[in-house]
């Protein structure tokens, strides 16, 4: 059987299977996962949104994801992460984004999750476009 | 020399697609090949843009294209 890399991002165009992520980051010297799920909401910036639609360079997402996994190493020592990012149609209260990580102890699972969400979003190739009910935006773009 | 140019999410949808083989003169810069698309599709441009080659983040415009090169043009991301 092929061991799982310790660290691993996947783009899907089916839903997210959270339970997957969350439940198979951790190894047995964890004694801490803090688990983050970035779910579709049916507003934005005051206007009603219908669904969000994602698209993404995959290739360019790959290893700018495993650069953030390397950081997150030195920063936080942690190691044992799970990413899971939707392409395609996202429908209103879906998961878009989970994060899964495990480590040691609790201070660095959660500094580690924030960092790995905080900088997926400014850095990873992945765009999001608004769909309304009379219209749509990429967003993004000073928006 | 061909290069591929890989257009994503707004600058997809500005061009109606999001892979054009552009006929470059053998060395061109991405600025040329961004000139290229410019070209066929006035106004593609009109944000900020950020450029990747072969998968790899690029500084500077006047970096050289070999052939068979994928160049991607990234507008500004916002996943999660």
């Amino acid at each position: 059987m092929a061991e799982r890399p310790l660290a691993s991002f996947e783009l899907s165009a089916e839903p997210l299977n959270c339970g997957a992520i969350a439940g198979s980051v951790s190894s047995p010297s964890d004694g801490a996962v803090v688990f983050f799920v970035g779910v579709v909401r049916n507003e934005a910036r005051g206007r009603p949104v219908v669904r969000l639609e994602y698209e993404a360079y995959a290739r360019l997402a790959s290893s700018e994801m495993e650069r953030i996994f390397g950081e997150m190493r030195e920063r936080f020592g942690v190691e044992r992460v799970r990413v899971g990012h939707r392409t395609g149609i996202c429908g209103i209260g879906e998961p878009s984004v989970a994060i899964a990580v495990a480590a040691p102890h609790r201070a660095a699972a959660f500094d580690a999750c924030r960092y790995c969400i905080d900088e997926l979003k400014k850095r990873v190739p992945i765009w999001k476009k608004e769909i309304y009910a009379d219209g749509s935006a990429w967003i993004g773009e000073r928006s | 020399m061909r290069v591929r140019a890989l257009l994503f999410a707004s600058l997809r949808e500005r061009a109606g697609a999001g892979e054009i083989d552009l006929e470059l003169p053998a060395g061109s810069s991405v600025d040329a090949a961004r000139d290229a698309l410019e070209a066929r599709h006035p106004g593609l441009f009109a944000g900020p843009v950020a450029t990747a080659v072969n998968g790899a983040h690029v500084r500077g415009a006047g970096a050289r294209l070999r052939e068979g090169d994928e160049i991607a043009f990234l507008p500004p991301v916002s996943g999660g």
